[in-house]
């Protein structure tokens, strides 16, 4: 309850886990801002393509075990099913309406959201799953007194790899250019001769991919389960609106801020811990309603 | 200027009485009046459950159908009216009617206070700012197990007497629902709800001359969440028991989409709407476990073949398309 003593040391730890948790976040983040930027829709199903890159890293490290090499493959396999997946479903369906009006796109993803939280249920079953990490990364180390997981020190090198990363594709590939340009005026880009149809089907699926980066980073920390989606695409809303709409740079704020809330929060107070980082969404907002960073749209 | 969408010198009952859709529906309620004693229990709870469902639906449309505003989590208000009855009836010995009025007033206050924050904001970051924070209103009841008793809800709420029977309940829902929906209907044809319409479709104009459109939009989420408390209220007199998934933003998506299905911007398809996915849900869930698979696929198919919804449909090919719905982008976008 409230008014316990902390040690220094408790809190930093804490605060350390909150970061690796806040690198989670981010990656699934700046998939879905990055498509909120240049699609211009904030895609529901999200959640869901997380939830499945969580079920094909599950799947995929069964069937390698956990050596080193069959974790390195299931982190680069298990976002590509979800690319996969995205790519089938934007060019199938999501491609013909573009024409039509936001809420009109926003309520396919939300369809696109409920058929694959009940294909996973279909393909997984509802059982609780788990993913070992590999030797390496298991254990804990001892900081500030207290034990921090290895895997979560892996979290926060991959966090940010991930931030450099996707920075350089953005800013120094010419298709990182073009949907930038698109982002900003898609009508000039057409005329430029550059089919901005599948210009928009590539940073639909990289914003997937990224989803499925993060499902596949998550699943050796939690229990895989159906039900997951719904959390985080809640809160990877919340993110990216308090970062600024589109702004990657502003999905990294807004992360930090939510998942350093929320295991302060649990420090603090174990029972309502939820309740800490949708407070510091509302303050947020209610001092900066546009995002804590410039929006791009 | 704003006086009303018909002809403005009409009184209020000719309006109404010379409705052509009045007797239909006067044909529907008695119907409906005559059900509980030919039909099946379990028919008569689904209608009922319908019924709640319908008022809910039909609330949330005069924010997101009449007001344009993007009312992403109507569902709070729903659980807040009915978490509110529940606990009034089991924690406290008050009169059970004062429950019953305080459940959408509940509600409404509920609204206010989150309205007052939303309206400052436009269409995306609106959405965005309720959803935050109604998840906390969720996630306070979900946590709070000495008081909402968490994820487990309330059950065994009791009854008042006079409520005691499954048909008693369903009158009392039928009735209640009637009253809602003339007053909604009073509340939609009125000068406010003209105005408001005018809001949604050019806010810079409505600016322009003199209307408060904040005000405006913030009024109509007002009275939109108290009707969605009055629909709490029958939900806890329905079903006698809450739980938080009432006010998960899952519900609020499929009340949207019920509103959707029926038709943005008529008055009654948004409870067309909810008949046909409370119906559907029922029947469906029977045969698979699979009924969010069956929901996404209804969802895809009305996105690419019937945009306007099944009431909007029927009032094209009726040849009485209402004039909103060929550029009903702008007032829902």
């Amino acid at each position: 309850m409230l008014g316990q003593s902390f040690s220094f040391a408790a809190l930093a730890s804490q605060f350390l886990v909150g970061l690796s948790r806040a690198m989670i976040l981010f990656v699934v983040c700046a998939g879905l801002s990055f498509v909120l930027g240049v699609l211009r829709v904030p895609n529901v199903a999200h959640g869901a393509l997380y939830m499945i890159g969580a079920f094909s890293a599950y799947s995929i490290s069964t069937l390698l075990g956990s050596s080193p090499a069959g974790f390195w493959l299931t982190l680069i396999l298990a976002p590509l099913v979800v690319a996969l997946v995205s790519l089938i479903a934007e060019r199938a369906l999501f491609c013909h309406l573009y024409q039509r009006e936001h809420l009109m796109l926003l309520l396919f993803t939300f369809a696109l959201s409920l058929i694959l939280g009940d294909l996973v249920k279909l393909v997984w079953g509802a059982t609780y799953r788990s993913v070992l990490a590999p030797a390496f990364l298991r254990g804990s180390f001892p900081i500030f007194g207290s034990a921090f997981p290895r895997y979560n020190l892996f979290l926060l090198v991959i966090g940010p790899l991930v931030a450099i990363g996707l920075w350089l594709f953005v800013n120094k590939t010419k298709m990182g250019k073009i949907s930038r340009a698109a982002a900003v005026d898609r009508e000039m880009v057409g005329a430029l001769g550059i089919n901005v149809s599948w210009v928009f089907a590539a940073a639909f699926v990289i914003g997937c991919y990224l989803a499925g980066l993060g499902g596949a980073l998550v699943a050796p920390t939690i229990s895989i389960t159906l039900g997951m989606d719904h959390n985080i695409i809640i809160e990877a809303f919340l993110i990216v609106t308090i970062g600024g709409l589109g702004n990657i740079w502003g999905a990294l704020v807004g992360s930090l801020i939510f998942g350093v809330t929320q295991s302060l929060g649990v420090l603090f107070w174990p029972q309502f811990a939820i309740v800490f980082p949708y407070t510091a969404v509302v303050v947020v907002l209610l001092l900066r309603p546009t995002g804590l960073l410039r929006s791009v749209w | 200027m704003f006086k009303g969408v018909g002809n403005p010198s009409t009184t209020l009952r000719t309006r109404l009485v010379s409705h052509r859709w009045l007797w239909p529906a006067v044909g529907v309620f008695i119907i409906l009046l005559i059900l509980p004693p030919l039909a099946p229990r379990f028919y008569v709870y689904i209608f009922a459950l319908i019924f709640v469902t319908a008022l809910l639906a039909m609330s949330l449309n005069l924010t997101v159908g009449y007001g344009g505003l993007f009312q992403f989590h109507h569902s709070v208000f729903y659980g807040v009216g009915a978490y509110t009855l529940a606990l009034m009836l089991t924690k406290t010995s008050l009169p059970m009617w004062v429950g019953f009025i305080a459940g959408p007033i509940m509600a409404a206050v509920v609204g206010l206070f989150i309205g007052w924050f939303c309206v400052r904001l436009s269409q995306l970051y609106f959405g965005m700012l309720q959803i935050s924070l109604g998840s906390l209103i969720w996630a306070i009841v979900f946590r709070w197990y000495t008081f909402t008793g968490g994820d487990d809800g309330i059950h065994g709420i009791p009854r008042p007497p006079i409520l005691s029977s499954s048909n008693r309940a369903y009158y009392f829902i039928l009735f209640a629902l009637v009253i809602c929906l003339v007053a909604m209907y009073i509340i939609v044809k009125s000068p406010f709800g003209a105005t408001l319409q005018a809001v949604r479709d050019n806010p810079q104009r409505c600016e322009a001359v003199g209307i408060n459109v904040r005000r405006h939009q913030l009024m109509a989420i007002v009275i939109a969440t108290f009707f969605a408390g009055v629909a709490g209220v029958l939900f806890v007199v329905l079903e006698r028991s809450v739980f938080p998934s009432l006010l998960f933003w899952t519900l609020s998506l499929e009340i949207f989409i019920m509103c959707l299905l029926g038709g943005w911007f008529t008055f009654a398809g948004p409870m067309l709407g909810a008949a046909i996915i409370v119906a559907l849900r029922t029947f469906v869930g029977k045969y698979t476990e699979y009924w969010t698979l069956v929901l996404g696929v209804i969802l895809i198919l009305l996105i690419f073949f019937l945009p306007e919804g099944v009431m909007g449909y029927f009032l094209r090919i009726g040849g009485s398309a209402n004039r909103r719905i060929g550029e009903s982008g702008k007032g829902a976008g």
